[in-house]
């Protein structure tokens, strides 16, 4: 396995030679951030394009095939649109909290972002408590729509930011009773601990029948906690208009649209963090020739690729199954995921407690 | 243990600038926008879109309640799942006496789940 650190102490070594300590964490954190922009908004523009592909192959169409090869200037074009849009503000909106609201989507994403393990040696934020920060910092989303769709003064909005905002703190349950079943497995909170922990065997497989009901569990809520899928009621086109975001046009519109890409790839990220073992290649124990030629493909591909492979399964409900009414949506997590999540976390702790893992 | 990522930074401070990271996309974006976009002004514009038809009376109203009841019923089981985290950690080494001491916690939470599904707290009507 490549590990990355090295580059990074190399270069932080370099800076430190000529010049001072503070001036040096200063350089590196303005680097940080410029990549973290960058890959933020290049996976951006992948997720919209890689959608509207995958969308295009389940109806039988082609989908996006004019602007450059194989339409993949496609998404650069429809950025560049929404940067040209006029941005209206409307005569009777909180202008503030109007405001506001787009910066909190953002920064709570791009915090769960950095949390997430990008390579060996390339976890930019670790925390002693990482997934719980992960948690935590996730969590802010809400309060960002919940702002747009009340400060809009528009009733659809409000509407649409309501249903969002119980769906989205209903499956929050599911989504930590889930991570909590894998901390107990893992005995850490830590991302790297964890991403460590599955070094001989990745969770889903060593954690069996506790792992594989807590993955599909995680599964579900996630999609619901990205607003997508047969859970999209806070934007329903056919009866709300467009939901929280009606009133928000051109840019500002774009940075909800960022948002819900990017929650996707954090929650599939998050999905591979926790049971497909982050940037850890497939190890089978035993099988060491195997194992030795898996560590030759290189950790960020491992993370990035996984994280895919399972966006493709969530994209791929949201285009196989019908949308649900909100009454049947919240009896599925309070009366079917919340039950099985609590009988499935006592599994897992006697699994733990008695052993029975691989 | 004070956990060092990378750079050997502390984690805290880079937290600081992710966060601020997203601060600069929204700004720059917007004054991007601001340079690019066109202007005009049209009082219709300014209209709530609703359809197409007028707005009436206030948008900032009351709504159901059913909302707050999850709202609530959320905070009891998020409270209960944080302090459930602190012990999922130390599972292996509390053992079996961690195990009873932890179901007496787990009995409540679920009978604070049976008494709010009796009485039908979780039904939306």
């Amino acid at each position: 396995m490549y590990d990355l650190s090295i580059i990074t102490n190399w270069i932080h070594e370099l800076l430190l030679s000529v010049m001072p300590g503070w001036l040096a964490t200063t350089i590196e954190c303005v680097a940080i951030g410029v990549a973290l922009l960058l890959v933020y908004a290049l996976l951006a523009l992948f997720y919209i394009y890689f959608e509207r592909k995958v969308c295009a192959a389940f109806q039988c169409r082609l989908g996006p095939n004019r602007v450059g090869p194989l339409g993949l200037l496609q998404s650069f074009a429809d950025m560049f649109k929404m940067l040209i849009k006029e941005i209206i503000t409307l005569k009777n909106v909180d202008r503030f909290l109007f405001a506001l609201a787009p910066y909190l989507v953002i920064i709570a994403s791009m915090l769960s972002f950095s949390v997430l393990p990008w390579g060996n040696g390339l976890q930019i934020i670790d925390f002693n408590i990482g997934i719980f920060f992960l948690i935590a910092v996730s969590s802010i989303g809400v309060l960002g729509i919940l702002l747009a769709g009340w400060s809009s003064n528009n009733k659809f909005t409000l509407i649409g930011a309501l249903r969002s905002g119980a769906q989205m703190v209903s499956y929050e349950l599911s989504i930590g009773l889930s991570v909590l079943t894998m901390v107990a497995f893992a005995g850490t909170m830590s991302v790297t601990g964890i991403v460590e922990a599955q070094k001989d065997l990745w969770f889903i497989f060593s954690g069996h029948i506790p792992a594989i009901i807590a993955f599909v569990i995680y599964l579900v809520a996630g999609t619901a906690e990205t607003n997508r899928g047969p859970f999209d009621l806070p934007e329903a086109e056919s009866e709300l208009t467009a939901g929280y975001h009606t009133e928000y046009s051109g840019m500002h519109f774009g940075f909800f649209y960022l948002a819900e890409y990017l929650n996707l790839f954090i929650v599939s990220g998050v999905a591979a963090l926790l049971f497909f073992g982050g940037w850890m290649p497939l190890h089978i124990p035993g099988w060491d020739g195997f194992n030795e030629i898996m560590d030759y493909i290189p950790s960020v591909l491992w993370f990035v690729i996984k994280a895919i492979v399972i966006s493709f399964v969530i994209i791929w409900f949201k285009w196989t199954f019908p949308r649900l009414r909100i009454d049947q949506l919240l009896n599925l997590e309070w009366k079917y995921l919340l039950p099985i999540n609590l009988f499935n976390l006592v599994l897992m702790v006697l699994v733990i407690v008695y052993g029975l893992h691989f | 243990m004070v956990s060092l990522a990378i750079f050997g930074i502390q984690s805290s401070t880079l937290a600081v600038t992710a966060a601020l990271t997203g601060v600069a996309l929204v700004a720059a974006a917007l004054w991007m926008a601001g340079l690019l976009s066109p202007r005009s002004f049209n009082p219709q514009k300014g209209e709530a879109y609703e359809c197409g038809i007028p707005t009436r009376g206030e948008s900032m109203a009351q709504f159901k309640v059913g909302y707050y009841l999850y709202a609530i019923l959320f905070l009891m089981f998020d409270v209960e799942t944080v302090f459930l985290f602190p012990w999922a950690v130390k599972v292996k080494a509390l053992g079996t006496d961690g195990l009873t001491a932890i179901a007496v916690f787990f009995g409540i939470l679920v009978l604070g789940l049976v008494y709010a599904w009796r009485k039908g707290a979780l039904e939306w009507k």
